[in-house]
This record gives C-alpha cells, sequence and structure tokens, in this order.
C-alpha cells in the first residue's frame, strides 16, 4: 500500500509597483522612459474616450456603452506586450485594449451606436470583433493559436474575459485544449471583483482563478492588474514562451471596475462606498503617474500636454463618427454568406 | 463505395489536395471513427492532420472556428447529432455570424460532420433529426446527402466552402445503399436539389436517410410520382421544388425530424407563396412526432413508415 503526494503546485503572484508607485528593481522589466510615456500617454487617452463615450450615451449619442475604468493598466500593459500580428480576442470590456491596438475610435462609438460596420478590424491588424456572450470566444482563440502553431507562425492569440467567464464550460473546454495541444495562446482574466453585481467568491471557491490554469497543465500567474508594469512583464513572458513553443498561460489580473457594469447598470446597489474607495487608492494612471513624477519622467506642464492631445484626439473622433451615414438598408443581407443565396436577395427585395 | 467509403474518400481526397484541412474529433484518429468513417487517415495523413481531441463538443467546434479563422480548413466531426447541442452555442453565437461582426474580415470555413437519424436501434441521444436548428440559426449552410456519390461531391463542396457547413450524414444509409463513386475528386453543388425519378401525378420531396424508404414506399404506388432529393436544405433549391409543383399540382414532404417547425413547414409555406394556386390539392407532410425520439422497441412508431407514406400519397391524389 502506497500514499504518496504525486503532485505539488505553487501559485505565483507580481507585482512590480506598489500602491505609491515605488518600484521592484529586480523586477521591473526592461522599457526604456519613451516607452513608459507611451505607456502613460495610452492610458490617459483611453480614459479621456471612457469618460467621453459614457456621456456621449447619457446625451443619447451613443446606445449601451460598456466603461472600463479602473482596468486600463490590465488593457495596456498586456497589449503593450504584444504585436499588431498577435491576435486578440476580446469581451465587451475591451475597449481600451482596441484603442491601444490602432482599432479608430469613432469606429468604436460607431459599433456602440449600433452600426456593425465599427467592428471591422483595420486589414494589418488581426483585432477580432469583441465576443458578447460571457467567455464564448475562449474556444476559438485557442483554434486560433493551434492554426499558428500549425502553420509554424511565431504569432500567439490572447484572449480577455473576466471571472465571471471562468465559471463557463467554455473556459474548461478550452484550457484543457490549450494544454493538451501546447498552443501559443495567452489567457488574461481580468478579474475585476463582480460580475454584473454578483462577487467573484459567488463564481469559485479557489483562492485564485490563476491556479485553475494547474489543473489543464498549462502555467498560471496572479498579477496587480493595477500595476501596468506587472501585467506587462506577465504577458511578455507568457509571449516568450508561447513563441518558443512552452505552450499557453492563464494570466489572472487583479483589477477592479471603478465604474458600473455597464450604462444601465448601477453599482452603488451591490458595492459599498468604502470598498470603491478602498480601489480608487489603487487607480491605476494614478499609481503610474506617482512612479513617473518621482523618476522625473512627468512634470505638470508634460501632464497638461498629454490631457489637451487626449482630449484634442478624442473629439477628433467623435466628429468623424457624428459624419458617419446610417447603413444601407441593403447592408444587413450582404455578409451572411460569402454570396447571397437566391433566398436572400429575394428577401432583400422586400425593404427596396 | 457506400456513403462511409465515399466520404472517407472526399476526406482523403482533400487532405491529400489541400495542406489546410485537418479533421478532428472524437475517436477519429488512431479508431478510425465510431462509425470508421475516417478509417486510415490518420496513418496516411499524420496525427497534426487527423487529430483525435480531448471529449468535448463545444471545445472542438470551439477549436475549429479559431483554425478556420486562422487559414485552415477543418472538418470537426461531431460522434452523433445528439450532442450538437453544446456547440450550438458556438455556432449560433461565432460561427454564423463571424463574416457579418468582422465585415468579411474574418470567415469560418469550417465543416461539421455529424451522423444524424434513426432506425438503427441507437441509444438515447444518438437518432435525432435537428437540421431544422441549424437552417433556423442563419448563417451556416445544412448539407443533408441521401446515398454515396452525393456524400463524396457535397463533402467536398462543403469543405471548399467558404462558409460554415454543417454536414449531416445519413446514419441508417450508411452502409445500406452502394454505388459507383469515383476515387477521384469531384463536386456536387450546394444549393441544388436532385430529380431522383420524374414523374407526372405529384412531387415527392425528401433528404437524407428517408429518401430511400420513401422510394421504397413509392415503388408500391401506381402513381407516377417526381422524386426531389434536396440534397441541402440551407441554401434551398426553391426553384425545382416549384417547377415540378408547377407540373404535378400536389405534394408530399417526408423527413423524420418532429413534425412542428420541421423543414416541411418552410417547403410548404413556399409553395404557398409562389404557386398556391397551381395545387390540387393541400400538400401532404409524413414526418417524425413532437416527441423525444423514442428508444429502439418503439422507433418504428416514430419513422415515417410506408404505410403512413402511402397514405399521404393517396390524400393528395383523391
Amino acid at each position: 500500500m502506497v500514499k504518496k503526494v504525486v503532485e505539488n503546485f505553487k501559485v505565483e503572484y507580481l507585482q512590480v509597483m506598489d500602491e505609491n508607485g515605488k518600484v521592484d528593481k529586480k523586477l521591473m522589466p526592461n522599457l526604456s522612459a519613451k516607452q513608459i510615456k507611451e505607456m502613460y500617454e495610452l492610458m490617459i487617452l483611453i480614459r479621456t474616450f471612457d469618460d467621453k463615450a459614457f456621456s456621449m450615451q447619457r446625451q443619447g449619442r451613443i446606445g449601451t456603452y460598456i466603461c472600463y475604468k479602473g482596468q486600463e493598466a490590465s488593457q495596456i500593459g498586456s497589449t503593450y506586450a504584444l504585436n499588431d500580428k498577435d491576435w486578440m480576442f476580446p469581451m465587451y470590456r475591451n475597449t481600451a485594449a482596441y484603442i491601444a491596438r490602432k482599432h479608430p475610435m469613432s469606429m468604436i462609438l460607431q459599433y456602440w451606436s449600433g452600426d456593425e460596420r465599427g467592428l471591422k478590424s483595420p486589414d494589418k491588424l488581426n483585432n477580432f470583433p469583441l465576443s458578447i456572450g460571457v467567455g464564448t470566444q475562449e474556444p476559438y482563440a485557442v483554434g486560433c493559436a493551434w492554426a499558428s502553431k500549425l502553420k509554424k507562425e511565431k504569432n500567439v492569440s490572447f484572449v480577455y474575459f473576466g471571472d465571471g467567464g471562468t465559471s463557463k464550460g467554455d473556459f474548461h473546454e478550452a484550457l484543457n485544449f490549450a494544454g493538451v495541444f501546447k498552443v501559443p495562446c495567452i489567457f488574461i482574466c481580468e478579474n475585476n471583483q463582480y460580475a454584473i453585481s454578483v462577487p467573484i467568491k459567488r463564481q469559485t471557491n479557489s483562492e485564485t482563478i490563476a491556479q485553475k490554469a494547474l489543473a489543464y497543465g498549462i502555467a498560471g500567474i496572479q498579477v496587480d492588474g493595477n500595476d501596468i508594469f506587472a501585467v506587462y512583464k506577465a504577458v511578455k513572458e507568457a509571449a516568450d514562451n508561447a513563441r518558443k513553443g512552452k505552450g499557453a498561460t492563464l494570466i489572472e489580473s487583479v483589477t477592479y471596475r471603478l465604474c458600473d457594469h455597464s450604462t444601465s447598470d448601477d453599482a452603488k446597489r451591490y458595492r459599498s462606498d468604502k470598498e470603491l474607495k478602498q480601489w480608487q487608492k489603487k487607480d491605476p494612471v494614478d499609481r503610474l503617474e506617482k512612479y513617473m513624477k518621482a523618476n522625473k519622467l512627468l512634470n505638470d506642464k508634460y501632464k497638461d500636454e498629454v490631457a489637451k492631445k487626449a482630449k484634442e484626439k478624442v473629439e477628433k473622433e467623435v466628429r468623424i463618427f457624428e459624419n458617419i451615414k446610417d447603413p444601407d438598408p441593403d447592408d444587413i443581407f450582404k455578409f451572411t454568406f460569402e454570396e447571397m443565396t437566391d433566398e436572400l436577395k429575394e428577401q432583400n427585395e422586400e425593404i427596396k | 463505395m457506400n456513403v462511409v467509403e465515399a466520404i472517407n474518400s472526399a476526406l482523403d481526397n482533400e487532405l491529400k489536395k489541400d495542406k489546410r484541412v485537418i479533421v478532428l474529433g472524437e475517436d477519429v484518429g488512431v479508431n478510425g471513427g465510431v462509425f470508421r468513417v475516417t478509417d486510415g487517415l490518420q496513418k496516411k495523413h499524420g496525427s497534426d492532420r487527423v487529430v483525435d481531441t480531448p471529449l468535448a463538443e463545444l471545445g472542438i467546434v470551439g477549436a475549429s472556428i479559431g483554425l478556420a479563422v486562422n487559414g485552415m480548413r477543418p472538418v470537426a466531426e461531431i460522434q452523433f447529432s445528439g450532442f450538437m447541442y453544446a456547440p450550438f452555442d458556438q455556432l449560433f453565437t461565432h460561427a454564423a455570424r463571424i463574416r457579418g461582426r468582422s465585415r468579411g474580415r474574418f470567415t469560418v470555413p469550417m465543416v461539421v460532420r455529424t451522423p444524424y437519424g434513426g432506425g438503427i436501434r441507437a441509444l438515447e441521444l444518438h437518432c435525432e433529426s435537428g437540421e431544422s436548428f441549424f437552417a433556423h440559426a442563419t448563417g451556416m449552410k445544412v448539407v443533408i446527402p441521401s446515398r454515396p456519390y452525393d456524400a463524396k461531391g457535397l463533402l467536398i463542396s462543403a469543405i471548399r466552402d467558404p462558409d460554415p457547413v454543417i454536414f449531416m450524414e445519413p446514419m441508417r444509409v450508411y452502409r445500406a445503399i452502394k454505388e459507383e463513386v469515383p476515387e477521384t475528386e469531384y463536386t456536387v453543388p450546394l444549393g441544388k436539389a436532385n430529380i431522383e425519378h420524374e414523374g407526372s401525378d405529384l412531387t415527392v420531396i425528401s433528404y437524407g436517410a428517408m429518401l430511400k424508404y420513401t422510394k421504397q414506399a413509392l415503388e408500391k404506388s401506381d402513381y407516377s410520382a417526381e422524386i426531389i432529393d434536396l440534397r441541402t436544405i440551407v441554401p434551398l433549391d426553391t426553384e425545382t421544388i416549384i417547377n415540378s409543383v408547377k407540373k404535378t399540382g400536389r405534394c408530399v414532404i417526408v423527413h423524420e425530424a418532429p413534425k412542428t417547425c420541421g423543414f416541411a413547414a418552410e417547403i410548404i409555406a413556399r409553395i404557398n407563396e409562389k404557386c398556391f394556386f397551381n395545387l390540387e390539392a393541400p400538400v401532404e407532410r409524413v414526418t417524425g412526432f413532437d416527441v423525444a425520439f423514442p428508444l429502439a422497441k418503439s422507433e418504428n412508431h416514430y419513422l415515417p413508415s410506408e404505410k403512413r407514406i402511402l397514405k399521404a400519397v393517396d390524400k393528395v391524389m383523391k
């Protein structure tokens, strides 16, 4: 008779920069001053966009909009570590990642105003249309990564989802396939503590989401998702490993949405003011500013300039968006199949 | 060849011809599939191209979507069509909509093969006919061959098609029909019905496994039936149906899927829209019933029988 331990696991947590903007030099990723400034400028741009889009929804200028305030480090840190040719599979809260991946802001507004044409990825970018169904994007991100492996291309696929998305079977089947076929895929779980109103403790009884990777034989790590350097470092390492043929990684980016779930939600119904205030102290933008100030990368003049430029850029995109004509009635028939069937042609005639 | 051999031959041809083709599913590799449809293909084309996957239908179809988006031509097998409903979410939510949602930037040239239908005394969830679900979901083509020659030609067309195709294989006649099938590649176009037998008294429409049994029943009838094999229900060859019904003025539709919202209802609606005044009698349908598919000892009560088919023929001929 034998009773023994057959497997042992540990789950790592990574934070490079603390809430006061102090970094651990040993852990700090190799980023130039120019790169850090670029990341900061992107963060200001996307926060400006988020505020603008929210107010446009309130004014009736766009439809339901999904805000992402508070998750900027998580989305910019991750996209910044990847290439244009890598495949992004976003969910509805990843507008920040889209903007970082050069998807025109006017088109993002177009989509959220109910015009599907806004989802079309610019030609040279592999930005997949965001998933509205929760977690359903994970299985095909794995398939896409598998194709890259079969074609011996060095691209990785990265897929975003929330803590709620990890409760679904799709997540488990996707991670299992990723492990079995050892594909170059990065699973980025933005654990923002709530799936609309339901807290993480109701999604899982596991201590972390990261540890779920271990059950599928892939790498898993938990990072401070409000620390842009930690997110960047974890994603960069995951991508390097994926490109070297070492398979997939699950990254749990621990963060918090400082806004409602959507423009139709009221988070006060399920979150306390006290809790919100605690997380506001961890604001990812403030944190990077503190670091930059201490390292002489940011002064008041630069900060004002960045804010002004962001506002101008966003306003310009809003003007472009507002000049886009509504889709032609025929438009809804054009993309069901490569060639319209006779039946669709006939149905199309009905609206002429 | 029989239907199984014809499908195997189609897969073999396409694996040889196009490096992008990949066959994946449960037991399709070493075992050659539970019906031996993929027999010998892994040995011939390698385990990277004929792939045994984990037992997870949603994962298989989900992975196939991603493979297709990124330049491959996946042919997924779902072992029985009763297991199509977990991946139905992937099909409905993504496969069918990616061309539209990306405005043509990303597409899903994927085939999902699945044996369907009853009559082989199989277990529960091994006998269903869910074609109407897929036809109604929009954005997917739905192909249902009835014989070996078509099975091969339609599958090659499906693999080369730029959009997602659900390929439903008539399990009941997998080995029941043999005919000459070329070893070399050829295509049968999607969306074209086949007039199996010309006739003048009435039009009888069927597809898949039921075609053989419909033909057998009609041999016992004195009427001259024009028998149409739909071959694909999306796209539907409405023209062939309407031309025939205009000629005969009478029509019977036979399928084994349940009656309510079964595909016969759609065909009747199109006949009403396009040639109602050519009809000499109301169109009859002979279908399965609105019950869960019965277990082996009762399945013959469910499946359209010779008696029910002939009764419907007599009714429209009165």
